[in-house]
């Protein structure tokens, strides 16, 4: 099987439209919400979850025939927390800012439904490098979302994007008004509904028969 | 499915946790000195801020170095101690009783060669720890500038304290009434009178967190009551 055949392309390109784990499995919600209010935090955390969801499955794809059914979840949960633990660690001396914006959400990875999902539906099954792959591509569906969200966020929450001022002062002065209610949670939520309605109207396969 | 002994299993969960918990570990052990930087970095930050000089990340280091002229710590009846201030962990000896507890005072030389003397500040929120620093001016009564932050108050609403607009009332006001009755600041709910040198607005919707800054405020500054009146009469 080459690196890219069809199928390892499928596994890429499916999560980030007709299986996105955040807008069709709906997983992941509590963080979208959490760390959306910013741009910045939201680019971090996709990235931290592509590189947990991507090396976790890697790792027990790789150890999935010696690994006893009977413990499988213990185990996937070590490796997950262990991946985490490690992402954490590297964001709090490389990008200590943004690793205190997250706070505790990066720790609370661990608990995302996404790769513990992975790992069961894919990683305890597949080859090492499928498995990878899936990971990159569950990964990129969510940081897809989060960053969509924290975009508009941002720049109707604070009239910024990415911490540059893109709102001209002159709009202040007409009277224009940051959108309070992009920065609350609820805002965020609203939108992952917006997002889910666009995709919809555009893959009618999605939407539920009933 | 392969059928696994009881044994295998043991070996397997011992041989993964050791090879982990030594990945960790080494992970954890490399990467302190950049971690430790980071946190004193903020720390510098803090204190210049609390003397309202602003910074980044990349200059902390030097406009600590030339602003920050001399730090010493003492204990609550003003007497100096042994000790670095800079390396005092204020939760620890908040947890000492409060004749063993060190004290820190950083004293900032402006621009104006005039000092500023920041003390540090700790003390509980609604939700986890908050804290700051306060600088005040050579009379050691008027506050000269002050940041507060905190670890998880509610976004919006406690979580405010640390933004300017809550910290600017604190510039200005005064510690001491008559200047020998300690007062402190008080964060009143329902906004402080105009001419009020002793007390500022509370946050609305934060009232707890707004009293947790008063109370934290009280109970830090006043540890520092015999310094500043022995430093005043110098």
């Amino acid at each position: 099987m080459s690196i890219f055949s069809s199928k390892n392309f499928k596994l890429l390109a499916n999560p980030l439209n007709l299986e996105n784990p955040v807008t069709v499995q709906i997983l992941g919600i509590c963080s979208a919400l959490a760390v959306t209010t910013k741009l910045k935090p939201a680019i971090v955390m996709g990235l931290s979850v592509i590189v947990v969801t991507a090396f976790s499955n890697l790792v027990i794809s790789a150890m999935r025939n010696s690994i006893p059914p009977r413990i499988r979840i213990i185990v996937q949960l070590v490796v997950v927390a262990s991946m985490v633990i490690l992402v954490d660690q590297l964001l709090r001396a490389f990008v200590y800012d943004v690793s205190k914006q997250l706070s505790v959400y990066v720790g609370l990875i661990i608990t995302n439904c996404i790769i513990m999902g992975r790992l069961e539906a894919f990683a305890m099954g597949n080859k090492p490098w499928p498995s990878f792959i899936d990971g990159v591509g569950n990964g990129i569906g969510y940081a897809i979302i989060l960053m969509v969200v924290a975009f508009i966020r941002e720049l109707f929450g604070s009239g910024a994007i990415l911490g540059f001022q893109v709102v001209p002062q002159s709009f202040y002065d007409a009277g224009y008004i940051n959108n309070g209610m992009m920065i609350m949670p609820t805002m965020a939520l609203v939108l992952v509904g917006v997002i889910i309605w666009i995709q919809r109207s555009f893959n009618k396969e999605l939407i539920e028969k009933d | 499915m392969k059928n696994f002994s009881n044994t295998y299993i043991f070996i397997f969960s011992i041989v993964m946790v050791v090879v982990v918990a030594l990945l960790l570990s080494l992970a954890a052990m490399q990467l302190k000195p950049f971690q430790d930087k980071n946190i004193e970095i903020e720390k510098k930050q803090n204190i210049l801020a609390s003397i309202r000089i602003k910074s980044t990340v990349k200059d902390a280091v030097d406009l600590y170095a030339k602003y920050i002229t001399d730090s010493y710590v003492i204990n609550n009846k003003g007497e100096k101690q042994e000790g670095v201030a800079f390396d005092v962990d204020l939760k620890k000896e908040l947890g000492k009783p409060a004749s063993e507890r060190v004290l820190p005072v950083f004293i900032g030389t402006l621009d104006d060669q005039t000092n500023a003397f920041v003390m540090p500040l700790r003390g509980k929120g609604l939700w986890g720890p908050i804290w700051g620093y306060i600088s005040l001016q050579p009379d050691l009564n008027t506050v000269y500038g002050a940041i507060f932050d905190h670890q998880g108050e509610t976004p919006g609403l406690g979580a405010e304290i640390s933004t300017e607009w809550f910290q600017k009332p604190f510039f200005g006001k005064k510690i001491f009434k008559d200047s020998t009755e300690f007062v402190s600041v008080k964060v009143l709910k329902g906004g402080a009178k105009k001419d009020d040198p002793h007390a500022v607005d509370a946050i609305s919707g934060g009232t707890i967190t707004s009293k947790s800054l008063e109370a934290m405020l009280d109970s830090c500054l006043i540890q520092y009551k015999p310094y500043f009146i022995q430093t005043r009469h110098k």
